[in-house]
Parts: C-alpha cells; structure tokens; sequence
C-alpha cells in the first residue's frame, strides 16, 4: 500500500507566475533541491504583464508528478499550474539547426527540410540554417533524418504547450 | 543615487520618529518604517545584532523605543531565540541580522525554524543596491542562499514598498503552514534622508496565496465511516496540533472516540502526557506500546504529521494493514512519503471539531454501524495494555535505576515530577533530547521546544532564552548535554544583559552520547571524535563567571535536593546544573534499522522484539 506505481512517463507542467524578481530561482531551485528533472524550460512574460507563463517538461511516475505540481502550487509566486498530459494538447517547440551544405548533399538537406516544413532561413555558400516547429518527437526526427549531413549547431526553444478546446490556464 | 523628489510641507514630532507631513501623507525613511511596522504589529521582542547594513535600522529602532532588542552574541542564537519564543507563544518570532556574515549565521536558525514550520520574520540587511552584485564588502546573496530554507522571501527595491513587503511576510510567516520568511533590505533604502510616504496595509490578498481555511465536509464524512468501523484505530498528531492551536479539539476526539493516541516528537503535548489514552511518542525512540499499536493498527488518524523517516522506518513495511486517513493544511505534506487513503485539506482546528461533531451526528442516527465497534475496541485496549505492561517505559522503569550511578532518564523524570508536567522545557540534540522526550510527560502543548526536523545542536540554550522572555512567570528548563550546549553557550552572557532567568540541565556524559550510541551499536564501540576526554571546561565556574549560578551534581542520593534548589533559584537567576551522569546509558526503545518495520526494536543493549 506504500508503494507507489512506477510508470515513468513525459509530462508538460505550464504554470502561470507573478513576474517578479526571483520567481524563476525559485521554481528553477525547488527541482534540483527535490531531485526532479527538468527536461525542457521555458518561460516568457504574457499579454498581462504581471504574469509569466512557464513550461517545463519533465519524465516522471504518477507520484512524482502529484509531488512536483504540489509542490510548484506551494511556491507562493506561483498562481496557477495544470498538467497539460492529462487531457488532449497542443505542444510546439521551436528548432534551429545549422548544418553544412555543400556538393550533391545540398539539394538532399533542402528536400529533407521541405520534408519536415522547415524553412531554410539563413543561406550562404557551403551551409544552411533551418527552422523547423513542431512537437519534440518530430524536431528528434528531422535530427535523425539529418544525422548523415554535418549538423553544427542545434538550438531549441523547450517545449510550449496549450489545451485543445475550452480549457484555459487563465486567471 | 536616489532623490527625494516629495517636498515635505511640515515637520511633526511624533514619538522619537523623524516625521514629515506631505499634506495627510506621513514621511517616513525606510528605517522609521520598519521600526513603526513592527511596532504596529506589536512585536514584543526583536532579537538581533547590528552592523553595517543595518545601521539606519538600529537608528530608527533607538528613537522608536518602542519595540525591545535583545542583542544576542551570535546570529544563530537570535533565530533561535525567536524560533523558541514564537513555538512558545504563538507569535511570529522577530529578527533582525546585518548583511554577509551576519546573514549567514542567521541560516542555521532559519533552517530550523523552517523544518519545524515556525513563523518567523527575518529582516537581513543588504549593501547599497549600487553595490549588489559587485561582491562589496560584507555582501552575500542572502535570497539565494535562503532560497530552498524559506517559506518565501523579498528584496526590497524601492522605500515605500517596506511597508506592504513587511505586512505581506508577516501574514505570510503565520498563515497556512506556517515557516520563517526573508526580507533583504539594501542599506540606501533605509537612509534617512529617503522619505516616503507611510502606509500599513490593514490586510494582504495574494492571488497567488490562498491557504486552505476548511476541510472538506465530504471528505470529513467519509472519514467519521472510517473512523466508527475501525477495530484497531490509532490517532497519531503531530506539530501541526500545536501549532494549528488544535490540541483541545484533539483531545476531545479522542476522549469521545476512545482511541488510542501516539504523538510525534513535534507533537508532544497535544494531548496531555498523563491522559490514560497516550501511549507516548512513536518512531525511532518510540515507545513499545505506540509503535506496536502503529503496526498492527487497521486505521490511522494522522493530524499534522510528516510521515518522516524517523517515524515510518522502512516505508515499504510501515503499517501493513492500516488504512490511511491525513488530515494536513499543506497539500504537499498528504502523500509525499506515504500514500494517505483519504486526504483531507485543512487546518486541524476545524477540521478535528467538524469530524466530532460529524461523529457526534451520526451517533444519533440509528443503526450499529454508526457506533464505534465497543467489543473491538475493548479487545484492542487489551492487546495495548498487555504491550504496555511487557515492556512499556512507563509501567516500569527499563534501565537499572539500582545502581549508584545517575541515570540520564531519572534526571529527567525527577525534574518533571517536581515540575509536574508544567514546565517549559528547550532542548539540545541528541541522547537528552530523546530522554526529555521519552521521560518529560508534558501537560499542555508549546511546552516542548525543540528542533525535531533539522535536529540543531545548540538550539536549546538560545530558544530557552526565547521561551522565558515570552512567558516570565513560567518555569523553563533546558535540558542539553556537554556537546549540545557548548554550540551556543556564548548566549549565557545575553541572558545576564537583560536578567533571562531559567534552569540548564546539562546531562554531562563526557561523550556525544547519541553519536557514542551509533558507535557503540554499528561500529564496535570505536568512538571516531566522540569523546571529550579531559578537555570541557568546569561548567559551574563558567556560569559563574557569566553572573549566573552553577550546580555540580555528582551524587545520585543528593540530585532530588539539589534540583529541587535549582528550580527554586531558577525563577530569579540562571542556574547551570551540571549533572553527570552513567556514560554508557544507550536510548531505547530504538527501531531497528535499516530494512526494519515500525514494529523492530531494539529494547535494550540485549534486547530484541
């Protein structure tokens, strides 16, 4: 009856903050000062100013979860919280990734990025940048789809997520 | 650099206060506000230690006059003393530190305070906000390095936030579960020379902050139907009774429901130590009969309790067949270690008189499954009082209190005999503290102050300070030992600045026992810096050299004499009462650990459930 079931899954929290000094700190400190991991982060200011709105993704049991949204609704900065896994979603992260392009791969990494819907958005002679949006299974994909060409910088943003249909994490 | 940018049209002299008018606008520096904060909040003690940062403050806090400082010897102490005075009143325990050093010495007690959920404001000073983050004198990130030991914390950046920012942590300190809150306050937003406009809020809404004011009444319900069909029921109350004010309510849900009760380190005192129904603390150092009755109990009523380690031992073992119901005012505390079966949310005040009355109702009603199960629970008092009698600490004495030596245990029992369970008692960690705890039968809740979660060595001392100027007319005690009160021994010279009188009981063993113990049991008596040999100083003449009287107590057929004139003395002076005692005593009952059940003990050097 005290154990706990173990079914390590990805979570998407996304929490709404007061935009105040040290907020970020705060949420950021209580992962590592509790052992939980964070994956992905993401935080940015809302249309209401006052607010900022903070996604992270997490892998982690049923437990953990109830523990870690518990903890995060604790935090007095914090002003409302869900977990966007527990009903349906839309999640998208945002990718940048350099990759040399020269000779015969060129036209193949452009094909490839059409593929996906990236956009290339910086070109010059011998490389391409490429943007790419979509779920983080699917930025993983065009990662392996690439791993034959010289892949030399990768930047993504962390997963942003929001509820399909009437549900809100307004206040 | 900041400018004045208000023209003040008047001077007034209110009080010591350097005040200006802007029309019906008072001005005040940031300093005269928090002096006049704390004075509107009625805080009767700020306990503290100036320096540079905080120099305006001290100011301010001299021509206000009207609220007192102790001045402490070191920083810990003054959270200390707070924390001691806040668990013994009730009130939000006050203190003042300078920024850097002055900050961190104040870490240890906020710590403290926040493990053992006491309110607590800490006003730290700061340098000059030009200077942050320059690594300027005496500057450290009191924010960050408080971060994960409070409930939550400010830097102030502007004057006239002080007053909202203040009100805001003093209800944040006491509401809900309650814990120490951090103000950080650069020295330039307390100059003199800033004045701004004065406003206290009579109230603070947080849309971020809503502690839960009521349990749900179905939730409540569901647990009165639990509660009436149990066979082998156990209440087991924590802190979170004393400091929720709850220990009547609880008192009198256990006396209607004939329950068994077992409190927690933390909780002792909720109900009283001499009530036929307690069966004494739980855990590590529990009793037979509690930590029995624990496993093999069919429900569990846990009221403001942790699930701690020191409680459960293997969790994966604990309580087998108990069903679990949690009442607790902070969400995050209800399953974190243990699953509770039915959580409820809320203070334990209402929570525990809305299940009486609950329970009260539905005894009315007709039918036997609204009565509590009278032949189980006969059956299961039996089962207890066999436990009691085969090897309970308080049907008899289990420790040989027949040879010449004095027994720790017996020290604590005479002192709570010729204090009748009504003493305040400050305590160390360690051997002492589980003795005071196993042997101290307390009366009344916020009679046992001491430092159950993060287990601080030198808390007792300072907190007995705490204690006794909140409550003056009251006897308090401090039981430590040799290890313990060396940490915070320097505050004997505070207690002589402003005549703090109370009674030490250092139970000297010569050895850091509870470490010796360890030693003894899992590394074959080789005590690795445990030992004091020859090196403590003579106590009674340290005591004396501080102003204050001291006691060497050798001999077993004189301690009730001695003691009995060290409580007496202790109502107008300090009394250190050195008393040594059997060396070699270990601490038990003591769980078996690791891999062992609530039910494994140790119960003696030889032995074993």
């Amino acid at each position: 009856m005290t154990d706990f079931e173990d079914t390590g899954s990805r979570r998407i929290i996304s929490l709404l903050m007061e935009n105040a000094a040290g907020a970020l700190s705060r949420v950021v400190g209580l992962f590592s000062q509790r052992g939980y991991n964070i994956e992905t982060l993401t935080v940015a200011p809302t249309d209401d100013v006052s607010l900022s709105r903070l996604t992270l993704t997490t892998v982690c049991d049923d437990h953990t979860t109830e523990q870690i949204t518990k903890q995060l609704n604790k935090l007095v900065d914090v002003v409302k919280l869900v977990d966007l896994t527990e009903g349906s979603h839309i999640e998208r992260e945002l990718m940048l990734i350099k990759v040399r392009a020269v000779g015969a791969s060129r036209e193949e990494i452009k094909r490839t990025a059409d593929i996906f819907r990236g956009q290339i958005v910086d070109v010059n002679s011998s490389l391409y940048t490429i943007q790419l949006i979509g779920t983080q299974e699917k930025l993983d994909a065009f990662i392996e789809a690439m791993k034959d060409a010289n892949i030399l910088e990768v930047v993504r943003s962390g997963v942003s997520g929001i509820a399909r249909g009437e549900k809100l994490l307004t206040l | 650099m900041l400018k004045d940018k208000n023209t003040a049209t008047g001077t007034i002299d209110a009080g010591n206060t350097l005040t200006e008018m802007n029309g019906d606008v008072e001005m005040l520096s940031g300093g005269d506000m928090i002096a006049r904060v704390l004075e509107e909040e009625g805080v009767e003690f700020l306990f503290g230690y100036p320096g540079g940062a905080v120099l305006h403050i001290y100011d301010a806090l001299h021509r206000n006059k009207s609220v007192p400082h102790i001045l402490v010897r070191h920083e810990q102490a003054a959270t200390h003393a707070a924390d001691g005075y806040a668990r013994a009143t009730g009130k939000t325990g006050v203190v003042l530190v300078t920024s850097g050093p002055g900050a961190t010495n104040a870490i240890t007690g906020i710590a403290t305070a926040y493990m053992d959920s006491i309110p607590m404001v800490v006003i730290s000073g700061q340098v000059q906000s030009h200077l942050i983050g320059e690594d300027a004198f005496q500057e450290t990130d009191m924010i960050g390095i408080s971060r994960p030991i409070v409930k939550h914390s400010f830097l102030v950046k502007r004057t006239e936030d002080i007053p909202r920012i203040l009100k805001t942590a003093f209800y944040l300190a006491a509401s809900g579960r309650p814990g120490p809150v951090v103000v950080d306050i650069p020295k330039d937003i307390t100059a003199p020379t800033i004045k701004r406009p004065y406003h206290y809020p009579k109230e603070v809404n947080l849309r971020s902050y809503t502690p839960a004011e009521k349990g749900h009444a179905g939730q409540i319900k569901k647990a009165v139907e639990m509660l009436l069909r149990a066979k082998k029921p156990i209440i087991y109350a924590g802190g979170g009774v004393i400091q929720g004010n709850a220990s009547e309510a609880l008192t009198a849900l256990t006396h209607h429901l004939n329950f068994p009760i077992t409190n927690t380190l933390m909780g002792l005192g909720a109900i009283p130590g001499s009530d036929e129904q307690f069966l004494g603390m739980l855990g590590m150092h529990g009793t037979y009969e509690a930590n029995n009755a624990m496993h093999e109990s069919d429900v569990i009523l846990a009221v403001g309790v942790r699930f701690d380690d020191r409680v459960t031992n293997t969790v994966s073992k604990f309580c087998p067949n108990a069903k679990i119901i949690h009442i607790d005012v902070d969400p995050a505390s209800i399953s974190k270690t243990v699953m509770a079966h039915l959580p409820i949310v809320g203070p334990a005040l209402q929570v525990l008189e809305e299940m009486l009355s609950q329970v009260k109702d539905a005894q009315s009603q007709p039918g036997i499954s609204n009565q509590p199960d009278a032949k189980a629970l006969e059956q299961w008092w039996s089962q207890i009082n066999d436990w009691r009698a085969a090897h309970g600490i308080y049907t008899k004495n289990r420790f040989d209190d027949t040879t010449d030596k004095i027994k720790p245990q017996e020290v604590v029992q005479l002192l709570h005999e010729l204090t009748e369970g009504q003493a305040f008692v400050t305590s160390d960690v360690g051997q002492h503290q589980m003795f005071a705890a196993q042997y101290y039968l307390f009366e009344k809740p916020r009679l046992w102050i001491n430092s159950g979660g993060l287990g601080t060595m030198g808390f007792g001392l300072p907190a007995a300070m705490g204690v006794k100027l909140g409550n003056p007319d009251a006897i308090v005690a401090c039981i430590t030992g040799e290890g313990s009160i060396q940490m915070c021994i320097q505050e004997l010279s505070t207690c002589t600045q402003y005549d703090v009188p109370f009674l030490i009981v250092n139970l000297n063993n010569g050895y850091l026992g509870m470490v010796k113990q360890w030693q003894d049991m899992q590394y074959e008596s080789r005590y690795s810096e445990s030992v004091y040999q020859d090196s403590l100083p003579d106590f009674v003449k340290l005591a004396e050299a501080y102003g204050h009287v001291g006691i060497k107590v050798t001999d077993k057929a004189s301690l009730r004499e001695q003691m009995q004139k060290a409580i007496e003395t202790s109502k107008t002076k300090v009394v250190f009462m050195d008393v040594y005692v059997d060396p070699h005593e270990h601490v038990y009952p003591m769980q078996v650990a690791p891999n062992g059940a609530m039910n494994d003990m140790l119960l003696s050097k030889t032995e074993r459930t």
